[in-house]
């Protein structure tokens, strides 16, 4: 337990976890829609401004766990309520309560169907996010990790578009196959360590190196479907074109999130060697969803595809910096995870405005409104070129630590930088198929759909794309606050890595030859 | 710190917001634009004493990560840039409005904005302290051009446009981008050096490696239109002749040699470019671009395509400098960046006027009109003259330098060369300024209606023109900076 930094005082972090579902309970008894438009908005935004207590609090200079709250859950099996935050998660916890409120706005006009249910699903939503993110006992984790579908699912299934049916049952089955061996992993790891669940205790124990490589790819299994990376995307796109604009945001800015970050919470520190061992495999499939995620984007027609397989590309680049394994290499994974969260889930958003204007996702459709909505065309170049790594935006910033991660790691291991070079065609094709669209949304091309009746966005969607651009500017000026608040961790997670596996990187390094 | 290079960095940026709020009043508008300018011009000229004295100005902004920021610096190689840049654009600005006016050319607000980003660009790169700041502006620059390109909106525009966009945007992406970040893991740091020596590489590091980020950088640099990378130059053509003068003659391009030759000198330093024998086969290679292009520039006859393919000629004149390595082959090349700047706006401007009184854009049609536009083609004649290398004429200076550079390298194949390169561009240059004073009209074409062109027009290319005679008559002015640089 010395790993725990326990909390006296406010518990902040089941407030977080709590409040919105108390909201969603709330909801069960508001009549009216727009009223329940307005609770949400003020239950989500609460909580968004109680989760800036987490960075007032936050001690940048220890790497234990902090705000952690303690209680017995189910003394039978050992199962606790045990909750805290490090500087791996607290980013990602800020990323979800930021955004919810924003979700929320975004679907105001929007959704027009059974509002009162889906802003329950939003808030229902939102306390499973949280709570995976906090959750330091593995039952507590999972049941949260499960518990994510059932909300997604209906949000895509009600109220998606005409194909809702197939994609949200694609993506049940898919995540929900994934977690099954998650299970088994779970259930193996209380068995080996006194049948506890608690999962600062199950790291760093010395597994015998078959049981880990075992374990790690239940976890792979997982937590690649839910990245997804390359070859387990495929039901990203369904699920995103279907998915109504907030349910794609939640998707992309968060659900996807959570595979990135079971790969740093678990695989990493329960299973060291095989983590090694298995490198290989995973930076080069992380370099093929680079790639295979900028061609298939340049070929899309339907912008929220268009974004869906960006995406597949943009989270390549986040395991591709885990999985190099150095300072720099995850810390800008981690900083990306948060850029793609602000990027992409801006760009689902103004997706959203145009659709919602338009009636149709198609690229063809929307060609040439720049004259038209200048306002929402500033913004989208702003989205645009983030997406893509323009120097002085975020994802510039967390790709540039990335690949220099991968550099560094190419240095380390050979002479020559295969692995970071062979990364280079993603971003060249970002640039391409997000230059793409930008120009075909601004000016299109000589016969361009009449657009003159279209107008340009309302306060609401600038109050909703404002916040986006704020952080998108702040991560790619000065990133430092944001870097100092993981790198404790950060540091501290690699230091026990490297004492665990020193004698086996030579043996990785060899598989590249 | 020092705030004027912060200032100078903001006025055209407040400028283009300017032009963007007061777009419907297009008098307020284009007073907006002109004063930005002359504002700018004031600022970049109130550093000049400092500069001059051997000061380096630094003004610092962001930081990214440690060794990485975004940090201004003027120093005397800056300065060359930025003094070229804002001079030009106050020229550049009233002749554009004079073209633009006469025309009817549409959405001229968009225009007038993205004109004032681009020398925001340009400045930024003038003054940028490091490789990640230069990077910055550099795509900046790329990016606020595209709708400049694709002014007219047609299919032609539109792919000149995609053009210049893939090719720019593609290498930067492509060769820059790894580069920067790989420079950055081997140093720690991307600022540049304070002088052209020593570079910034440590002792030691693995010499593949580095001439591997050598040719990066200069294939990175796309803009500096060394061939294969040079398509995108041409094809910008389509964009109206106030664009092709100023960035596709001059800010553009001149971004992109001022970021290659900055980065031979103060990232790999000229230490280390002996070291591994960077220069000479560089100067060979930007050798074959000086005779291929001279050569398509003969074969053309629109007159722009020849400016163009004339510019990609001219701009390995200046890599091609830096690379010999000697004392007067680095000032031959940087002081091109001037002398180029000043006879290239002149060409094109008449070129434009040429267009806007006539509506003529090939050279066989331009017989006999010397005498209804004396100004224009005199001024033409003169600048074509700086072009070639003739005497007392700015181009001169950077022939003598250039000459003298590669006799104390001992490379007699870069002598041959320049020659040859002289006698192509006299071959391409001299038969237009002929034909259009000694030539006749053809039949059935007189000259009815055919007289100058606006003099909103006629005296910034009169002002283009007789800088060129003044820098090639009295070049210390400029030579300081160049020979600060050299040390």
């Amino acid at each position: 337990m010395d790993q725990l930094l326990m909390n006296s005082g406010f518990p902040i972090l089941s407030v977080l976890i709590f409040l919105p579902l108390a909201g969603a309970l709330l909801l069960i008894f508001v009549k009216s829609e727009q009223l329940c438009r307005y609770l949400a908005l003020v239950v989500t935004s609460l909580v968004a401004l109680l989760s800036l207590r987490l960075i007032a609090g936050f001690d940048i200079t220890t790497a234990k766990f902090q705000f952690v709250e303690q209680h017995t859950w189910i003394k039978a099996f050992n199962i606790n309520y045990i909750i805290g935050v490090d500087g791996i998660s607290i980013l990602l916890i800020l990323l979800t309560t930021l955004i919810m409120p924003l979700c929320v706005l975004a679907s105001w006009s929007y959704i027009k169907t059974r509002v009162q249910t889906f802003m329950a699903c939003l808030l229902i939503m939102e306390t499973a996010m949280i709570g995976v993110f906090v959750a330091l006992d593995l039952v507590l984790f999972y049941i949260l990790w499960e518990a994510m579908l059932i909300p997604m699912y209906l949000l895509i299934g009600i109220w998606g578009g005409p194909r809702k049916i197939y994609a949200s049952i694609k993506f049940f089955l898919y995540t929900l196959a994934g977690s099954i061996l998650l299970l088994v992993g779970i259930i193996w790891l209380y068995a080996t360590n006194n049948y506890s669940f608690f999962i600062p205790g199950m790291m760093w124990q010395n597994y015998p190196i078959t049981s880990q490589i075992y374990l790690f790819l239940a976890f792979f299994l997982a937590f690649a479907i839910k990245v997804p990376m390359f070859p387990f995307h495929t039901w990203l796109p369904a699920a995103h074109v279907e998915a109504p604009t907030a349910g794609s945001v939640i998707l992309a800015s968060i659900l996807l999130k959570m595979g990135t970050y079971g790969f740093l919470r678990f695989a990493l520190p329960i299973t060291p060697e095989a983590t090694v061992i298995l490198m290989p495999y995973v930076l080069w499939l992380s370099i093929a969803g680079i790639i295979y995620g900028g061609f298939t984007a340049l070929a899309q027609s339907d912008m929220k595809k268009l974004i869906a397989y960006s995406s597949v590309g943009h989270m390549g680049f986040v395991t591709l910096g885990i999985f190099v394994l150095n300072i720099r290499g995850i810390e800008g994974a981690i900083l990306q995870m948060v850029n793609h969260g602000i990027t992409t889930g801006a760009l689902f958003l103004c997706v959203g405005m145009i659709y919602e204007r338009t009636h149709s996702r198609e690229l063809r459709s929307a060609t040439g409104v720049g004259k038209y909505m200048p306002i929402y065309i500033t913004f989208l170049a702003f989205f645009s070129l983030s997406s893509f790594g323009f120097p002085g935006t975020n994802s510039f910033v967390g790709e540039f630590m990335i690949i220099a991660g991968a550099f560094q790691f190419d240095t380390v291991l050979h002479k020559f930088p295969y692995l970071a070079l062979a990364s280079i065609p993603g971003a060249v094709l970002a640039a391409a198929y997000m230059l793409r669209m930008l120009q075909k949304i601004i000016w299109g091309g000589t016969n361009n759909p009449d657009q003159s009746w279209i107008t340009d966005l309302n306060s609401r969607e600038i109050v909703v794309l404002a916040p986006f651009l704020f952080f998108v500017l702040w991560i790619g000026l000065g990133p430092q606050p944001f870097i100092d608040l993981m790198h404790t961790s950060v540091t501290q997670l690699l230091q026990q890595f490297d004492a665990h596996q020193a004698h086996s990187i030579a043996a990785a390094g060899s598989l590249f030859q | 710190m020092d705030y004027k290079l912060l200032l100078a960095l903001l006025i055209p940026l407040i400028g283009t917001l300017g032009v963007m709020i007061k777009g419907d009043k297009e008098n307020i508008r284009e007073g907006i634009s002109c004063v930005s300018s002359i504002l700018l011009l004031l600022v970049v000229g109130s550093m000049v004493p400092a500069v001059w004295h051997g000061k380096t100005l630094i003004f610092h902004m962001f930081t990214i990560l440690p060794g990485v920021s975004v940090t201004l610096r003027a120093d005397s190689m800056s300065m060359i840039f930025a003094l070229v840049a804002s001079s030009l654009w106050t020229i550049a600005v009233f002749y554009s409005m004079g073209y633009m006016r006469t025309l009817k050319e549409h959405a001229q607000t968009r225009f007038n904005a993205c004109f004032a980003l681009a020398i925001f660009g340009a400045i930024g790169v003038a003054f940028s302290d490091n490789l990640f700041t230069m990077y910055l502006f550099y795509e900046i620059v790329s990016v606020c051009t595209y709708p400049l390109v694709a002014h007219h909106q047609d299919d032609e525009g539109y792919n000149g446009g995609r053009k210049y966009l893939v090719y720019l945007t593609a290498t930067a992406k492509a060769f820059l981008l790894p580069a920067m970040i790989l420079i950055y893991v081997l140093t720690g740091t991307l600022d540049f050096a304070p002088q052209i020596t020593t570079g910034i590489f440590p002792q030691g590091v693995n010499s593949t490696l580095v001439i591997m980020l050598y040719i990066f950088c200069i294939f990175g640099f796309a803009k500096n239109g060394i061939m294969p990378f040079h398509h995108w130059l041409p094809g910008a053509m389509v964009a109206p002749t106030p664009v092709s003068a100023l960035l596709h003659a001059v800010a553009v391009v001149k971004v992109g040699v001022f970021c290659t030759t900055r980065v031979m000198l103060y990232v790999f330093g000229t230490d280390t470019m002996h070291a591994l024998n960077l220069g000479i086969p560089t100067a060979y290679f930007v050798g074959f671009t000086v005779i291929a292009a001279s050569i398509i520039a003969l074969s053309k006859d629109n007159l722009k395509a020849r400016l163009a393919y004339s510019t990609v000629s001219q701009l390995s004149y200046i890599i091609m400098g830096v690379a010999l390595l000697t004392e007067p082959g680095i000032q031959g090349g940087l002081i091109h960046i001037v002398n180029h700047g000043f006879s290239k706006i002149t060409l094109f401007f008449c070129a434009g006027a040429i267009y806007v009184a006539t509506h003529k854009k090939n050279i066989s049609e331009m017989e006999g009109l010397g005498k209804t536009m004396p100004f224009t083609f005199g001024a033409f004649a003169i600048a074509s003259l700086s072009m070639i290398g003739a005497p007392p004429v700015a181009g001169f200076i950077t022939k003598w330098n250039l000459l003298v550079g590669s006799v104390q390298a001992h490379q007699m194949g870069i002598l041959l060369i320049l020659i040859t390169s002289t006698m192509l561009n006299a071959a391409y240059f001299a038969p237009i300024t002929y034909k259009a004073f000694f030539g006749k009209r053809p039949v059935g074409e007189p000259f009815v209606g055919i007289k100058e062109a606006p003099l909103a027009m006629l005296i910034p290319i009169l002002i283009a023109c007789l800088i060129s005679i003044i820098i090639g008559i009295f070049p210390g002015f400029m030579m300081h900076f160049v020979k600060v640089v050299t040390g």
